[in-house]
């Protein structure tokens, strides 16, 4: 079961998710890469089977650089890629549901961080922290302590790493390897990662 | 007889007169030139004069489709309109499937594919649209230009001029002056010389765009556009003035 967390802080957005990708007894990979950017300025941690998680983020992806090129260089803020992702959501629930949880992260010039907590069922919400999956029975309680307003990004991250390491011990399944990345005024970059993606 | 000239279907000596008459449309549009060098394409395109009230940033004419191409066309604005939203999906379309990015080949055949189709179908006519289409096709490809028209055609040219009356003799001016593996600034040159045969001369009746090798694209300022229109009619100046004439005469005041 997938574990994404995310939490602001003053000036951007730090997302992390679990690097596991397993089905039943079996596991297939160690390092996958569950934080999937979406915009120069914003990034999506979707927890979900795998299949689903491509579909939708590549759609989402290739349908928001389309419209970058439809309108002259402008990017949808992150506010309208939430809704965008959500509308879209529920258009294919009654139809050919995507089974993706989602925690969406952008920063924007004008309003600064955001993030956005998504479900299944095109669930919408704007929130300062969240997680999804199993984890979420384990860390929500820390970040509702530790959470403030004004957090540092060197805060937040020390945030994240408690999570992680609540979950390394008291979470059943074992998920060795975190992906965390940070979005904020310059763009989308990974802060550290448990395994390369890269490794094939 | 005369259905022939409404829809099209081929006349009885065999001409198309639909896809001649959306040419025609084609030589009324402004004039797009574009040359390619070493490691670069050079779009530059005839900005009419506009309506006084008219917001001039609203009326782009070279067009971004994909990260690594830019589109000029001549003809049809509205009819433009619809063709580059259709090859900017398809650009989309393609990287989401095949998770890599459209070569400029394949985007200029589909452009082209979906300009014939409009003249083999029933109740439509074709875009009166001819376009130049160039990028690069690969993270360190050599930048390609190619031409469509409205009869559905496709070719790679090294320099090619569309739209505006003095296409052919632009044509010829750029075989002339054309050699292989120009340098962007030479290219650029060749580009403003070509649309100065046809612009009142100034900067801003034109706007230019460099796509490099590698994709960057770049749109030139006002400025040094200028800076190259002025080089290049006060060297038409001097060629100009009667043989032994003392060079009195600023050359920057034409």
């Amino acid at each position: 079961m997938d574990t994404v967390l995310a939490i602001t802080f003053k000036g951007g957005v730090v997302l992390a998710a679990d690097q596991s990708n397993a089905r039943s007894i079996i596991s297939y990979q160690s390092n996958i890469d569950k934080i999937k950017e979406l915009t120069s300025h914003s990034a999506m941690g979707v927890a979900g089977p795998n299949c689903d998680l491509v579909r939708f983020t590549e759609y989402i992806a290739k349908n928001l650089a389309l419209y970058k090129l439809n309108h002259d260089g402008t990017q949808l803020s992150t506010k309208a890629q939430a809704n965008f992702c959500r509308s879209e959501l529920a258009e294919a629930l009654r139809k050919g549901p995507y089974q993706v949880n989602l925690l969406l992260g952008g920063f924007d010039k004008d309003v600064g961080q955001s993030l956005y907590y998504m479900d299944y069922l095109a669930a919408l919400e704007k929130v300062n922290y969240g997680a999804h999956g199993h984890a979420s029975n384990f860390c929500l309680s820390i970040m509702d302590k530790e959470y403030r307003d004004d957090l540092s990004e060197d805060a937040a991250l020390k945030v994240i790493d408690h999570c992680i390491h609540e979950i390394h011990t008291r979470f059943l399944i074992s998920q060795p390897n975190f992906m965390v990345k940070v979005i904020d005024k310059d763009g989308v970059r990974v802060v550290k990662f448990g395994g390369d993606p890269a490794d094939t | 007889m005369s259905y022939d000239r409404a829809i099209t279907v081929f006349s009885p000596d065999g001409h198309l007169f639909q896809v001649e008459y959306a040419m025609e449309a084609v030589r009324r549009g402004s004039t797009a030139v574009g040359i390619k060098g070493k490691d670069c394409v050079v779009l530059a395109v005839e900005r009419r004069a506009l309506a006084k009230l008219q917001e001039a940033r609203t009326i782009r004419k070279i067009i971004s489709v994909d990260e690594r191409s830019v589109l000029a066309f001549a003809g049809l604005t509205a009819d433009a309109r619809v063709l580059i939203q259709k090859i900017r999906v398809e650009a989309q379309s393609y990287r989401l499937t095949m998770e890599d990015s459209p070569s400029i080949d394949y985007l200029a055949r589909y452009l082209a594919r979906t300009q014939q189709q409009y003249t083999q179908r029933g109740g439509v006519r074709p875009f009166g649209i001819a376009s130049l289409f160039c990028g690069v096709s690969s993270d360190d490809g050599a930048p390609e230009l190619y031409q469509t028209d409205p009869a559905g055609t496709h070719s790679r040219w090294k320099a090619q001029v569309i739209g505006g009356r003095s296409a052919k003799s632009l044509r010829e001016f750029l075989e002339k002056q054309y050699q292989d593996g120009m340098e962007e600034t030479a290219c650029v040159r060749l580009a403003v010389q070509a649309l100065l045969e046809v612009v009142d001369s100034g900067a801003k009746t034109m706007e230019i765009c460099v796509v490099r090798r590698g994709g960057k694209k770049e749109m030139m300022e006002e400025d040094a556009i200028e800076t190259i229109v002025k080089e290049i009619e006060s060297e038409q100046e001097e060629k100009r003035a009667p043989p032994g004439a003392a060079s009195g005469g600023d050359p920057e005041y034409v």
